[in-house]
């Protein structure tokens, strides 16, 4: 793999909904970079054929019966909110993306 | 006092669980300030719940196993009305309307939390020196780190502020910060602990364990929190395990392996412990043989790609809509951006840009991919150990308490501190730190006994050799 | 359509399935609720929160795939990411590259057969209100979101890309909500949302490969997707060759305008950086579980509709829209029960998509046994067709036995005393014609049951009417 850039960065970043300075663009993509060499030892391996591992124990089909159980008190759910309306969850105006 | 012997005097009604509370209180207020081990101190609540342990012992109710005795809960644990933060300024004031299972089974078994402890932000680090609210100081000699994740549930038990805690183990967090604070620390069997309520880092490595000042206390609180969860669908499907009926089993017979790789570049006196543990061992009774694992060495490379993947998806949903902290601006996008800039640490950032770029499109298969693969290599490499031994032997930390600062300038070599702990993450295995001997300055030393999914009996049990011939 | 092309395309179906509860936690599932008051720490994504899978919705997710024809394989869930306020953890829980069902097929009435590439399962979103001058997102100062509908479950079916024209994309909606209901996992309700249609559109002139498609979204009803789907490939048509090229998009449908408008370009597309759900487990139905879902699903409507044409000769475009009508509110047994009385099978098919489909809930009070009587008395004769008609009415509203209404009707009476007379009083009445009847000019006849209809406001026989014309013309 070839040396992460600050590109590569600032789009992850994007991605992620972080905003980062010059200087801590240069400072991340300096770190993130080692800790990738660091995993460089992964690429070098020939692992053609394993399976990949994404449950440490396999478990299956574990599922609830359809029955109802409580909800929560909506007056509490939304004075835990930052901005509450009418009974909902209050964002500012939304630009872009779906409709 | 040990739980087991504070929960004994309580349930004959010779010591009153307000009076063990108030002993705990005490140890907090003394030394708090100075170690900033509790974020919240649930004093109204904690008085409820003792005083409810009273009734039921004055009224010849049961009280439970862990009657009166005070724990201290790590503050990724959601506990109703009480604020949780993960030690992060995303979360701030943010009070769960609901409370975690195994909190629930502590107070079910008449156990009284008395507070949330000090961590990692949202449990990344080995120092909880990330945490948003300033670093915890280990008891031992406030000039170092207690380790971490769970810094603050292990000075907390440490400092005598409580004689159990409760932490979470995702790479080492419990492990490393127990060995560290010179005291016991279980990170169970994935799946044997119900993570329902505890805020998740990673999902697939992440469990609940216990911090005592003994074996068999750590034992007895690891019975009280295991066994199935309905609410958890990664939960094992069978009861707790009986832990504390094996603790003097002891370990003639056994087979025990000492890993190289899990002292491979550990501090001289760290090895010298390990040798000196791989000794009493033997001396009662078990067949120790050196065994090498190369595939552990991949682990820290395969933990640093999943765990900051999964990190990535489960950390999305702090964006100042439902709760916790917004920093507004007049568009959604900016809304969420600033409050998550505003609200994460750097080294939250660094494992979320990390998990996003090893799971983004074209870089999948070269990093996350492969780093699931490695981890069946991992469990395969510990399953044909363990057909060879029946516990694995190795230090839980490179060194001993570590001194502020040492590592923040260089996340790699912070990372470097998980390097014993990680692959029993990976595995979803057992395994149990237990202080054996001091080293530098004469700090604690903790040594690491491993072993596979549901050995906490077995492991419990070595465990209490080494705690007798330390 | 312009002459020389050819339009491709694929639909994606959502369905919300009709559980108690939502898919990985206890709220209920309930359209319509105050806004907020369904929804716990999991729906709403709160830390700490954990997924547990609704044993009812992977039942209905197998169901719709068994009618669907489709594979029923071991499956695993994903986290599709990207930030959306609608969207609690700001991920999907949704099916990736293993979804429960693949690989079916839909046959629709037309006779065409359209491939269904998978049918998955996966979490709804909440629902946004746009506070402002418009109501929609564009211009809004701030947008409210409800959380009910998050976690709702949904089963996405996606056709392959074998449909060919908006007529035809219409019909395949319309099988496919016919066979949702069916299954009983979907209440196949566009106009509340809980069905959603989604139509990608490409051009090409036939035999080339595929074009480039564009994704139409909001089309809310039947007729919006087959105006859309004109539209678009007429759009794209025209834009080909004027030289042009069409670019790879999500386009919005407006139904008052009747044109599509770029939403959003598919290179800004997220990377939604898919990978394995760690909170859920496989899933991986055995035969036990996956037979005992299979026989508990009632016929298809492909099936019922083949049973119902097999009793008609040569069916008219009437009759095969009667039997839609007769599918769609599960009225077979009655022509089913005539046709094997031994009835007229047009006749039923005429009286079940006519009298009985147009009185409310009215099948729940008339029995197969009493439909039948009717249409037998009609059929010998002792009631004319407007009687029938008129005993069914009855019978729809009140319940009972067709012989009762008739004896409270007195329609016996007329059948059987009172014609003759009236056949005679008619006959007197209208010399000319009566002759010229007599004479041979049988269309006459028809004259004679109108006159006797009229007297007897409508409540004659014809049938009776014309053996008695005839008896007297000798």
């Amino acid at each position: 793999m070839s040396r992460l850039s600050r590109d590569e960065v600032a789009h992850v970043a994007h991605l992620a909904r972080l905003r980062l300075s010059d200087e801590e663009l240069t400072t991340f993509t300096e770190q993130l970079g080692q800790v990738l060499e660091h995993a460089a030892d992964l690429q070098s391996l020939d692992l053609t054929g394993v399976p990949p591992t994404a449950h440490p124990f396999e478990l299956r089909n574990v599922v609830r019966p359809d029955v109802v159980g409580e909800s929560l008190d909506p007056a509490e759910v939304l004075d835990a909110a930052p901005d509450a309306e009418d009974g909902r969850f209050a964002v500012p105006r939304i630009l872009g993306e779906d409709l | 006092m040990s739980a087991i012997d504070l929960a004994a005097s309580v349930r004959r009604g010779e010591v009153t669980a307000t009076d063990a509370l108030a002993t705990a209180l005490r140890a907090i207020d003394a030394r708090n300030d100075e170690l900033n081990v509790f974020l919240h101190v649930d004093r109204d609540g904690a008085e409820a719940r003792a005083r409810a342990v009273d009734d039921a012992v004055a009224s010849g109710r049961d009280p439970g196993p862990l009657a009166g005795v005070p724990v201290a809960l790590k503050d990724n644990l959601c506990t109703r009305g009480v604020p949780t933060t993960a030690s992060s300024r995303i979360l701030e004031g943010w009070r769960p309307p609901y409370t975690a299972t195994v909190v629930e089974r502590l107070v079910a078994a008449g156990a009284v939390p008395v507070g949330k402890t000090n961590l990692d932000e949202f449990a990344m680090g080995s120092s909880t020196e990330t945490s948003a609210f300033g670093p915890t100081r280990n008891p031992l000699d406030p000039e170092r780190v207690p380790g971490g994740s769970s810094g603050g549930s292990a000075a907390a038990v440490a400092a005598g502020m409580a004689p159990l805690a409760l932490g979470s183990d995702t790479g080492g967090s419990i492990r490393q910060p127990a060995a560290l604070c010179g005291i016991v620390g279980v990170k169970p069997t994935y799946g044997l602990v119900s993570r329902y309520g505890l805020i998740a880092f990673a999902s697939s490595l992440d469990q609940i364990g216990p911090f005592a000042t003994s074996v068999a206390d750590a034992a007895l609180c690891l019975e009280v929190i295991a066994g199935h969860d309905p609410r958890d669908t990664t939960s094992l499907p069978e009861p707790a395990p009986a832990l504390v009926d094996h603790l003097d089993d002891g370990v003639a017979g056994r087979r025990v392996g000492l890993v190289s790789e899990l002292v491979e570049g550990a501090d001289a006196d760290v090895v010298a412990q390990v040798e000196r543990a791989a000794a009493a061992l033997e001396a009662a009774g078990a067949q120790v043989v050196r065994l090498s694992i190369p595939e552990l060495r991949l682990g820290l490379s395969a933990y640093y790609l999943i765990a900051p993947a999964e990190a990535s998806s489960n950390l999305a949903r702090y964006d100042g809509v439902r709760y916790g902290r917004r920093v507004a601006a007049d568009e959604l996008g900016a809304m969420n951006e600033a409050t998550r800039t505003l609200g994460f640490g750097d080294e939250v950032k660094r494992r979320i840009m990390l998990g996003t770029y090893a799971l983004s499109a074209g870089y999948y298969d070269a990093y996350y991919g492969q780093a699931l693969k490695v981890r069946t290599r991992m469990i395969e490499a510990f399953r044909r150990a363990y057909e060879q031994v029946d516990v694995l032997l190795g230090a839980t930390a490179p060194s001993v308490a570590f001194r502020f600062g040492e590592k923040t300038a260089n996340p790699l070599a912070m990372y470097l501190s998980d390097v014993f702990t990680i692959p029993t993450n990976l595995a979803g295995e057992a395994a149990v730190s237990v202080p054996f001997g001091t080293g530098e300055a004469g700090l604690p030393i903790g040594v690491q006994l491993l072993g596979p999914g549901r050995s906490e009996a077995r492991l419990l049990a070595a465990a209490r050799v080494l705690e007798v011939a330390s | 359509m312009k002459s020389g092309w050819e339009m491709v395309v694929g639909l994606e179906v959502h369905t919300e399935l009709r559980t108690a509860t939502k898919l990985f936690c206890s709220c209920a599932n309930e359209f319509g609720a105050a806004p907020n008051t369904h929804v716990c720490p999991v729906c709403l994504g709160l830390p700490g929160s954990l997924p547990v899978l609704n044993e009812r919705a992977v039942e209905m997710a197998m169901s719709i795939g068994f009618a669907l024809r489709c594979t029923i394989a071991p499956s695993t869930f994903h986290r599709k990411n990207y930030f959306y306020p609608d969207m609690p953890k700001n991920f999907q829980i949704s099916q990736y590259d293993l979804p429960i069902n693949s690989s079916g097929y839909l046959d629709l009435p037309d006779g065409s057969h359209v491939g269904i590439e998978r049918a998955h399962m996966e979490e709804d979103t909440g629902k946004s209100t746009h506070l402002g001058a418009s109501g929609r997102l564009h211009g809004a100062e701030r947008s409210l979101v409800d959380y009910n509908r998050a976690g709702v479950p949904l089963v996405e079916i996606v056709s392959a890309p074998d449909i060919r024209s908006a007529a035809q994309a219409r019909l395949y909606v319309a099988e496919l909500r016919r066979v949702l209901i069916a299954t009983g996992a979907s209440d196949g309700r566009m106009e509340e949302g809980s069905l959603r249609v989604d139509a990608n559109v490409s051009v090409r002139r036939p035999g080339a490969p595929f074009g480039t498609r564009c994704e139409i979204k909001n089309l809310n009803s039947l007729r919006s997707l087959q105006r859309a789907i004109d539209y678009e490939a007429d759009r794209q048509i025209e834009l080909i060759e004027d030289g042009g090229t069409v670019r790879q998009e999500t386009r919005h449908w407006d139904e008052s305008t009747g044109v599509t408008s770029t939403m959003r370009v598919k290179e800004e597309a997220e990377d939604y950086r898919y990978f394995r759900e760690p909170d859920l487990v496989d899933l991986a139905p055995d035969a036990a579980w996956r037979d005992r879902v299979a026989a508990a699903l009632p016929p298809m409507p492909g099936v019922r509709r083949t049973a119902l044409l097999q009793h008609l000769v040569d069916p008219t475009d009437a009759q095969r829209e009667a039997v839609e009508v007769v599918l769609d509110l599960d009225l077979d047994r009655y022509v089913h029960g005539a046709a094997e009385a031994g009835l007229d099978a047009a006749t039923a098919l005429a009286r079940t998509a006519n009298e009985v489909a147009g009185a409310e809930d009215g099948a729940d009070r008339l029995s197969v046994e009493a439909f039948i009587g009717t249409l037998r008395l009609e059929a010998s004769g002792q009631l004319s067709a407007t009687q029938a008609k008129t005993v069914l009415a009855d019978l729809l509203a009140e319940g009972g036995a067709p012989e009762e209404v008739v004896a409270r009707r007195g329609f016996t009476q007329l059948a059987s005393d009172a014609l003759d007379g009236i056949v005679d009083e008619v006959i007197a009445a209208n010399a000319d014609e009566w002759s010229r009847y007599r004479d041979g000019d049988d269309k006459l006849a028809q004259f004679f049951i109108g006159q006797v209809m009229a007297r007897t406001r409508g409540q004659a026989n014809g049938k009776a009417v014309v053996e008695i014309l005839r008896s007297r013309r000798g």
